[in-house]
């Protein structure tokens, strides 16, 4: 365990010196600070890629480059000498054997590498399912105590330690479930359901994205990703299963009036699936796919001007008056 | 032997094409054909390489309100359709008619007209994108369109057909001129010019003629589907119908990793070239380059789930086609291998075709090793998609097969014109395009390692990528303006440029030994060869053979591997039926669009421009007829 807790921290080195070098980074969306045992699979492969094609090239180039310093040499004698290509035949088989050489390596690196993101399968794994939709991520717990399923929108909880299988599937277009930090991409398809084991050994947030084209605001869909201890994550999940706490004042009227046909906020009469499940919204850290901060003027921002902030989004704009729109706001901000 | 006058003026009179406007647009010549070609598709990598420099813009601050999601989304779809679709397979096309016959000493395609058509009909295509695009019904998806975004519940009105029927245009156009190549470099090769006699550029236009010809009724099969769902209800794309989304990725990639290839054999054929002239010996390992490239033609048709790896099929599949997609990297290092070992033994001469051959092994190997790399089916999963993958098909198609364009556009310049051009712009804008592509591509690579996916309009401040896309901006405008001085250079050197001669560089091929510019008949003997280097073992007193006709167009087909003399043939004269029957194919194009009735009625003037163009308009052959004199 500590031999391959410190290969890890080795394995980051060439990572953090190219954030470095290159200036950056938050790196809460990258595969060169893996968080997960399939993450950290992934990158031991990118090094020794890297690495391997790093040599070739500078082989090559250093080739190339004692190639023309040569024969701008000859070109300085007049006439051609007869030529001999002996020695260039045998380096044509020797550069043969290298070329297969580095190739041998590196389809057997990868091919451990793909039995590495497929070593947690055997086990017992907590289901998630996760939709994608133009443009927002449906999130289902299934609660293992209960068997019932616990739906959440847009941020994705982990738990540190512990295996979580995650179904991927789509509502609508073809959308890409993609956690750099925590593994690979793995498209959400319509018709098809796809697996993905994760393993995460590093808590914190980590961002997501949507790697595969799906329209207008491809770029607004982004997935707020929590790695807790199992213990938090637990309390966190038992949170979420609970229905909405009772409101004061005329916010939740208006919102089951107004926007519950889309929205669901358990325990009330707003039930609507065409939109994200926002029973327990106020404790996301994001608004709209990672479109805006969890802020009160963002909140409100976004309940008048949805098409103004996304432009696209299937959320219209609903006529309420001031007074109302501060109502639901009020409403949603507690809905912790 | 040479040609007396009187000779020179009877080809000239049966070759040469009718004056004026109905010359321009009936002409058969190859060379006006890949004329238009190329300069069509340098005016639409001109118009391309803008709407990149505007995307760059719009990327180099976040959250930049230069563009709105539809205006960039309709950008990289224009961008990448035309580069793809409209510049980069037409140009190896282009190259193809222009070079081919004069390389063979034959005097015209072995089809003239249909060369005539697939102009034609790829100017359509160029037409319906790009007036689309005026009408503001841009394309929007990408240059691949995934259903279901593209099918008829996520994609209404008409951006998607719009595509898709651009693509059925360049292909059939591409398939013409592909079944023309092939059959040219098969039965028109000159006498002696056995298979083992041919040089490699004749290759690599024959495999890549051949690839075309087996990839691209793949990507038609596939946009047809397309255009059928979205048209007339087919439900082959959609699952609640019974269809596969999946179905349209294994059948487009059928055809768009070929098409990669189909885009750098031909690249490989001008590299070859160059480098056995200005090397000043005979190319290195001609056997393993054309093995390479047959090996390359053939792995070509099996990988292309390197595109689909992140969809989820089944593991071991997938690293079959990792080993597969690896596997390229062989015969490309053979390749490379032999041009670098030519230079190596031979007497260097650096002029601008040079520079780019250079330029083009240090950018190209990046690509390839990246390639590599996006191969793997596990690493894949943290690289499609982002901005990893955009810096490597650049480097792949930018360096792979552009700079050795360009670097064949400098080396065939003067036969083409008669004019050299300037060395010393032509060094300017090599550095300033090798220099400005480096500098605004390789940050893409580190943009995609941390994180960054393609085809986003914008991205959040506080990811970290601001610096890299400042540079990448940077670098794509240098880039551009090193193309600038490109083009300006051709320009003026058609002018003022110092005179060629036939055969400036000292090449070894039969190009060389055709007057700079090629007249209409572009040789006056059929040329007989003895070596792969014609023109280096019997210099330009090459022994040639008399017999085809000088007062009507006559060609001679010899035998597929031996290039033994068969028969003279007779070659199509001018003609306004390529042009018609390409404006009825264009119309039910088009009209298929908007109503699957226009198939039916577009049918009949097809038919009619087709029976015009078939007519017989000569007495059937009887005794009467030339004997063939070889």
């Amino acid at each position: 365990m500590a031999w391959s807790a410190m290969k890890r921290r080795i394995a980051l080195v060439p990572g953090a010196v190219l954030a470095a070098l290159t200036g950056a980074c938050a790196g809460i969306q990258s595969p060169l600070a893996p968080a997960s045992d399939q993450a950290f699979a992934l990158h031991d492969l990118l090094i020794l890629m890297t690495a391997v094609c790093g040599l070739i090239y500078l082989l090559v180039i250093a080739g190339l480059v004692w190639s023309v310093l040569r024969a701008r040499q000859h070109a300085k004698r007049a006439a051609a000498a007869p030529v001999d290509d002996s020695a260039l035949d045998r380096s044509l088989i020797a550069t043969a054997a290298i070329i297969v050489t580095g190739l041998t390596v590196l389809i057997f690196g990868s091919f451990l590498a793909d039995r590495a993101l497929l070593a947690a399968r055997a086990e017992k794994a907590m289901m998630v399912r996760v939709t994608g939709h133009q443009w927002w991520w449906r999130i289902e717990y299934r609660n293992a105590a209960t068997g019932r399923w616990v739906e959440t929108a847009n941020e994705l909880h982990l738990p540190l330690g512990r295996t979580t299988r995650v179904e991927l599937a789509s509502n609508d277009v073809i959308h890409s479930f993609w956690v750099p930090n925590v593994s690979g991409k793995i498209d959400m398809i319509p018709g098809r359901r796809n697996m993905l084991d994760l393993t995460p050994r590093r808590s914190g947030w980590f961002r997501g994205a949507c790697a595969e084209f799906c329209g207008a605001q491809h770029a607004h869909m982004a997935l707020d990703v929590r790695v807790d201890d199992p213990v938090a994550f637990d309390a966190w999940l038992a949170g979420q299963a609970e229905a909405a706490r009772k409101a004061q004042g005329p916010g939740e009227a208006l919102f089951a009036l107004h926007c519950g046909s889309c929205h669901a906020v358990r325990g009330t009469p707003a039930n609507g699936r065409a939109g994200p499940d926002l029973t327990h919204f106020a404790a996301r850290r994001l608004i709209a796919a990672g479109t805006l901060p969890m802020t009160r003027g963002a909140l409100q921002g976004w309940i008048a001007q949805p098409q103004a902030l996304k432009p696209g989004t299937a959320m219209p704009a609903v006529p309420l008056r001031p007074a109302e729109a501060d109502a639901v706001a009020s409403y949603l901000a507690a809905l912790r | 032997m040479i040609p007396d006058r009187a000779h020179l003026d009877r080809l000239d009179r049966s070759w040469r094409d009718p004056p004026g406007f109905w010359g321009f647009l009936t002409t058969v010549d190859h060379k006006r054909i890949a004329a238009r070609y190329i300069v069509t598709a340098l005016f639409l990598m001109f118009l391309a390489g803008m709407l990149a420099l505007d995307m760059r813009w719009q990327l180099s601050v976040p959250e930049n309100t230069r563009m709105g999601p539809q205006l960039y989304n309709e950008s990289f779809s224009l961008h990448g359709s035309t580069m793809l679709f409209l510049v980069s397979v037409p140009l190896m096309e282009a190259m193809a008619f222009w070079l081919v016959p004069l390389m063979l000493g034959a005097r015209n395609m072995a089809f003239p007209r249909l060369g005539a058509f697939s102009f034609w009909l790829y100017f359509g295509g160029v037409l319906c994108l790009w007036i689309a695009h005026a009408a503001d019904i841009t394309p929007d998806l990408g240059w691949f369109e995934y259903p279901p975004l593209s099918g008829p519940a996520y994609s209404p009105g008409h951006r998607a057909d719009i595509w898709a029927q651009m693509i059925t245009f360049t292909e059939v156009a591409a398939l013409a001129a592909s079944v023309n190549v092939a059959a040219t470099i098969l039965k028109m090769r000159p006498p002696g010019m056995t298979m083992a006699r041919m040089p490699v550029f004749l290759w690599a236009m024959l495999i890549a003629s051949i690839m075309t010809i087996l990839s691209m009724p793949a990507v038609m099969l596939v946009t047809s589907m397309l255009i059928a769902d979205r048209l007339v209800s087919t439900h082959f794309f959609s699952p609640a119908g019974g269809g596969d989304a999946l179905l349209f990725q294994h059948l487009f990639w059928f055809f768009g990793h070929p098409e990669v290839y189909i885009i750098f054999v031909p690249a490989t054929g001008f590299v070859s070239s160059i480098v056995e002239t200005f090397s000043r010996r005979k190319l290195f390992g001609h056997s393993a380059i054309v093995l390479s490239m047959m090996s390359i033609g053939a792995l070509a048709f099996g990988l292309w789930v390197h595109h689909m790896f992140a969809v989820g099929l089944p593991r071991l599949g997938n690293d079959f086609y990792t080993a597969a997609s690896m596997a390229i990297a062989l015969p490309a290092g053979l390749q490379i291998f032999c041009w670098i070992a030519t230079v190596w033994s031979g007497r260097l001469r650096l002029a601008t075709p040079m520079l780019w051959v250079l330029g083009f092994v240090a950018t190209f190997v990046i690509g390839g090793l990246s390639g590599v790399m996006t191969a793997s089916a596990a690493l894949d999963l943290q690289l499609t998609d982002t901005y990893f993958v955009v810096a490597h098909l650049h480097y792949v198609l930018i360096g792979g097969a552009m700079f050795p364009l360009f670097g064949a556009f400098a080396y065939w310049y003067p036969k083409a014109t008669g004019r050299l051009m300037s060395e010393r712009w032509g060094s300017i804008a090599f550095i300033g395009i090798v220099g400005g592509f480096n500098l605004g591509f390789m940050p893409m690579h580190f943009l995609g390692l941390m994180g960054m996916p393609r085809r986003v309009y914008t991205y959040p401040p506080g990811m970290g990528w601001e610096t890299l896309n400042q540079i990448a901006t940077l670098g794509s405008a240098v880039a551009i303006l090193g193309g600038l001085v490109f083009v300006a250079n051709a320009l003026w050197s058609y002018r003022h440029g110092q005179p060629a001669g036939s055969d400036p560089w000292g090449g070894s091929t039969l190009e060389w030994a055709s007057p700079s510019p090629p007249p209409a008949f572009n040789i006056a003997y059929t040329p007989v060869v003895r070596s792969l280097t014609p023109m280096w073992d019997e210099g330009p007193g090459l022994p040639a053979m008399d017999g085809l006709g000088l007062d009507r167009r006559e060609v001679l087909i010899t035998s597929v591997t031996a290039a033994v003399p068969l028969y003279r043939q007779k070659s199509a004269g001018p003609s306004i039926w390529p042009l018609a029957s390409s404006l009825a194919v264009s119309a039910m194009f088009i009209g298929s669009i908007f109503t699957p009735w226009a198939i039916a009625i577009g049918a009949a003037p097809i038919a009619a421009t087709l029976t015009g163009w078939f007519w017989p308009d000569r007495p059937r052959a009887g005794s009467d007829a030339p004997s063939a004199g070889a």
